[in-house]
């Protein structure tokens, strides 16, 4: 890719919005059309586009594979702390009201919540799975 | 005429994701849109082109023989299936089972229930959040069932296995 100058600066550009976008979706999506899974999905596509650019072995330094497997167990744990959380605070399983004195709180509290453990999820599959696929060679 | 190529195979799904996510715009479920153009156009091509770079470009030619039972089978199936259709209430029909069962319920009250604007939102995390769970354990399940399969693509452990082999290689005879 390091022949087209023009496609290499504009993805170079492109880069950053994307990550901002991703966590837009993740943070706006109780305003607007998204939540965890979608950002992890345009999450993962920014890396993805680092990966064409600048090479597997750059997007690995900054996001390592045992890193990326480790947080996409971090994510559901997460989702289900929230359950326990609310089952253990007198609720029932993912009832997340009882998480904060005020019903409404709690609710938002616990979708922000359990939002995050996905996106982290689905960024640190979408990146596992990229890694799997792009850094395997053929067998001879 | 078929297409044997698969690079081009590959481009066709991706504009199809892409159209029917322009699709799911123009029905008002920018939710689904914005998945279906993230996974379908974006993650689900950059994989199947990881496939095609490991495995080969052109689709192998098999003989085929024209197979006349196939083809009745086929057209009595989708017979059936657009006859199924007719029974469907129509597009936006507000008296349609799924519009007055619990809809009505998550589109009343669940702004005051839950605090947010976003019904999909509530709907996904809140009053199905086991459903979501559940999803998000599929999505790790699958990832550890492709690590297992094709391993981590860790560069770094792949040159630290080629010194290996390269140190052994020497040590023997």
């Amino acid at each position: 890719m390091n022949r087209y100058i023009v496609l290499r600066v504009i993805s170079g550009l492109m880069i950053p919005i994307i990550l901002i976008f991703a966590f837009y979706v993740q943070f706006h999506g109780e305003y607007s059309p998204g939540g965890g899974f979608q950002a992890g999905i345009v999450f993962t596509a920014a890396f993805v586009v680092y990966t064409l650019l600048y090479g597997l072995e750059a997007a690995q330094k900054a996001i390592p594979p045992e890193a990326a497997h480790a947080l996409s167990a971090i994510g559901v744990l997460l989702f289900a702390a929230f359950g326990f959380a609310s089952l253990f605070l007198g609720g029932n399983f993912l009832e997340y009201k009882v998480l904060l004195p005020n019903d409404q709180a709690g609710e938002t509290f616990g979708i922000i919540g359990i939002e995050l453990g996905v996106g982290i999820t689905v960024a640190a599959v979408g990146l596992s799975l990229f890694y799997s696929f792009a850094g395997r060679r053929p067998d001879a | 005429m078929r297409i044997r190529n698969l690079l081009a195979v590959t481009m066709l799904t991706g504009i199809y994701s892409l159209v029917v996510a322009v699709l799911f715009v123009l029905m008002d479920a920018p939710d689904v849109a914005l998945t279906e153009a993230a996974v379908g156009a974006g993650l689900m091509v950059i994989l199947m082109l990881g496939t095609i770079a490991l495995t080969t470009r052109e689709e192998r030619r098999h003989s085929m023989r024209h197979n006349l039972l196939a083809l009745v089978v086929v057209a009595i199936t989708g017979a059936a299936l657009i006859y199924a259709t007719l029974d469907m209430p129509r597009f936006g029909d507000p008296e349609a089972p799924a519009h007055v069962h619990l809809s009505p319920r998550f589109t009343q009250e669940s702004p005051e229930e839950i605090g947010i604007p976003n019904m999909v939102t509530s709907v996904l995390a809140s009053y199905r959040g086991i459903d979501t769970l559940g999803e998000a354990v599929v999505v790790f399940a699958a990832a550890v069932g492709v690590l297992l399969v094709l391993g981590s693509g860790s560069v770094r452990g792949r040159k630290s296995r080629d010194a290996a082999r390269r140190g052994a290689g020497d040590e023997g005879p």
